[in-house]
């Protein structure tokens, strides 16, 4: 694998030229599922631990869509129940945890992507499926997951690995509908991914 | 008081105790794109059974968490009643869960993977975050149709150990076992859909499997703290609170506050039934033991952060270990109501009836008046008017800060 020690001899354009090394370095490979899950389990018990509260993931999203719709169209979130519990009156929506781990997120996503080479500009696809189908696909999908979580009170992170982790009922019998759910479609859908 | 969690808001201020998310997300990031979930094709395979890399990290995870967090509670660091677990509402859970199982294989993210896939700039994944905000947009706009439905099957904090009615330590034990036998036979699969060769497997796959089985014998080795063992941390503290008279509040004080808009105040009567019948305080609800009280802490522990909790019996005793029992429990801002009952009515019922039905009563938590007729909470000194009285209290109720969760990853 490519590493920083060719941008050392260099001496002009040397951050410039690390920076592009530091991008364009090899991709490493994926650690062990089961080194990964470790490390997850143990970032989960940490946050368990320090603060009481897991992991989440659609709240901090749906968090963010109220605070849009809030600047837009504020009246309509006063109306309705469920949104001005959020963002009611003078209720700031973003004065919650679960936006900050959201956040928190996506900038470890890209850190991670970053120093293992792993940031590129690409569509992830099965071999039979077009790009731009795969796009309309991950949109739509994309919105049956963004209902149902919401639907759910959690996705995958906030409902089935929290929860199932503080041995919740409710968390473990949505874990085994959302597998449920994927498996009893797999196979109708396997051009998709084969 | 257990250490853990801590109470973040006190320690470093509403904002900046932010912060803590902040890392706990970024290593949240970090360790799912590490592990390869930035890639819908890796999260696909799972449903093909090629690739089992979605069932080994999150059963991985949980366990690993779980196994932790059990051991710490076990040992007084953590509180678990302070730990935030995901309420029951079982159908709509089941529902909105096949709804995203359809959407994981369709879509092939779920929402954490998505945003973590964008952030390293995949396409599929920013289609995919953008079809989530749609779809979040959509149910907001829409659970006002089907309220009803969203609320249902509500069953509170209910756990696998409520629900199987087995110590926590053996449930930790079989969930470990589960995913265990899970990983087993997921490798197996994977050998014959995948191609895998499980002879490059890596060794320390045992070695971690035998520390997380050992870990979990310990969980029941070790056990849970009882109430009991939880008064004990807690009895510096609070036996002197008790004894210096800073948590028994005046009936006074008792009205005052239930007509207090800004508060929700939960008054616990802990009487017998024929004594909760003959008179008690409008809103108290009627609590026969002091075991139902203990069955009841999940819920109360639920309460929003403005409640106040009042226990009452005739005097002082049997409220004073229901107090107990909930301060062991972790309930906070909980009070015992001053003399009892019988000094509620003794300071609001009108003098004919004082003097007509008192009665001398012979040991402890004994109702002091008669009642010819069992009315309940609809006698006047029931609910009295707060302006017919000119009583001077000294006002004991302070809201405590909650410590630990203010709600799921999904609010």
């Amino acid at each position: 694998m490519t590493t920083l020690t060719t941008s050392k001899s260099t001496k002009s354009n040397g951050f410039y030229k690390r920076l592009q090394s530091l991008i364009k370095r090899q991709a490493k490979p994926y650690v062990h599922p089961y080194l990964g899950g470790i490390l997850l389990g143990i970032v989960l018990f940490s946050a368990f631990f320090f603060t009481g509260n897991g992991l989440g993931a659609s709240g901090g999203i749906n968090r963010l869509i109220v605070l849009i719709e809030d600047a837009i169209y504020p009246a309509h979130i006063d109306r309705t129940a469920y949104l001005a519990t959020m963002a009611g009156g003078d209720r700031n929506p973003l004065d919650s945890w679960v936006v900050f781990v959201t956040v928190g997120l996506m900038i470890g996503g890209f850190t991670s992507g970053l120093l293992n080479g792993r940031l590129n500009v690409t569509t992830n696809r099965g071999p039979q499926m077009p790009k731009k189908l795969r796009w309309v696909y991950a949109f739509i999908g994309g919105a049956a997951m963004g209902y149902g979580a919401r639907l759910a009170r959690g996705c995958t992170s906030g409902q089935a690995l929290s929860g199932g982790a503080v041995l919740s009922v409710g968390s473990w019998a949505f874990m085994f509908a959302v597998f449920g759910g994927a498996y009893a479609l797999a196979y109708f859908v396997r051009k998709f991914w084969n | 008081m257990t250490p853990f969690p801590l109470a973040l808001q006190d320690l470093l201020g509403h904002w900046n105790a932010y912060i803590v998310y902040l890392l706990i997300g970024f290593a949240f990031g970090y360790v799912l794109e590490i592990s390869g979930f930035a890639d819908s094709r890796v999260l696909a395979a799972q449903f093909y059974f090629k690739d089992l890399t979605v069932l080994k990290v999150m059963f991985g995870a949980i366990i690993t968490a779980m196994v932790l967090l059990f051991l710490s509670s076990g040992l007084g660091l953590l509180d678990y009643n302070l730990v935030w677990v995901n309420p029951t509402y079982l159908w709509p859970g089941i529902v909105g869960g096949l709804l995203m199982g359809v959407g994981f294989i369709v879509g092939g993210f779920c929402p954490g993977t998505s945003l973590v896939s964008a952030a390293v700039f995949k396409i599929d994944g920013i289609f995919f975050a953008l079809g989530v905000f749609f779809g979040v947009f959509l149910f907001g706009e829409s659970v006002g149709f089907f309220e009803g439905f969203w609320h249902s099957s509500y069953m509170g904090r209910f756990t696998l150990m409520e629900w199987l009615n087995l110590p926590t330590g053996v449930i930790v034990l079989l969930i470990v076992l589960m995913a265990l036998f899970m990983f087993w036979g997921g490798e197996k699969l994977e050998a014959i859909f995948g191609g895998r060769n499980l002879a490059n497997e890596p060794r320390w796959r045992y070695g971690a499997a035998g520390v997380l089985v050992l870990a979990a014998v310990a969980v029941i080795v070790i056990g849970q703290p009882s109430t009991a063992d939880r008064w004990e941390m807690i009895e510096n503290v609070e036996a002197a609170r008790l004894q210096n008279r800073e948590v028994q509040i005046h009936p006074a004080e008792l009205l005052v506050i239930s007509r207090d808009p800004s508060l929700n105040v939960i008054m616990l009567d802990i009487r017998s039934e024929a004594d909760y019948n003959l008179f008690h305080i409008l809103e108290a609800q009627h609590i026969p033991t002091l075991e139902k009280l203990s069955d009841m802490i999940p819920a109360l522990l639920e309460e929003p952060a403005n409640t106040v909790y009042v226990v009452m019996s005739n005097d002082e005793t049997l409220a004073t270990e229901a107090w107990k029992i909930l301060r062991a429990e972790s309930v906070p801002t909980s009070y015992l109501l001053e003399g009892g009952v019988n000094n509620w009515i003794d300071t609001f019922a009108d003098e004919t009836f004082k003097e007509t039905q008192f009665k001398s009563i012979s040991g402890t938590d004994q109702l002091a008046y008669n009642f010819s007729a069992a009315l309940g909470s609809r006698y006047e000194f029931s609910q009295p008017d707060p302006a017919r009285f000119d009583i001077v209290f000294t006002p004991k109720v302070e809201l405590e800060i909650k410590r630990g969760p203010s709600g799921g990853g999904c609010g």
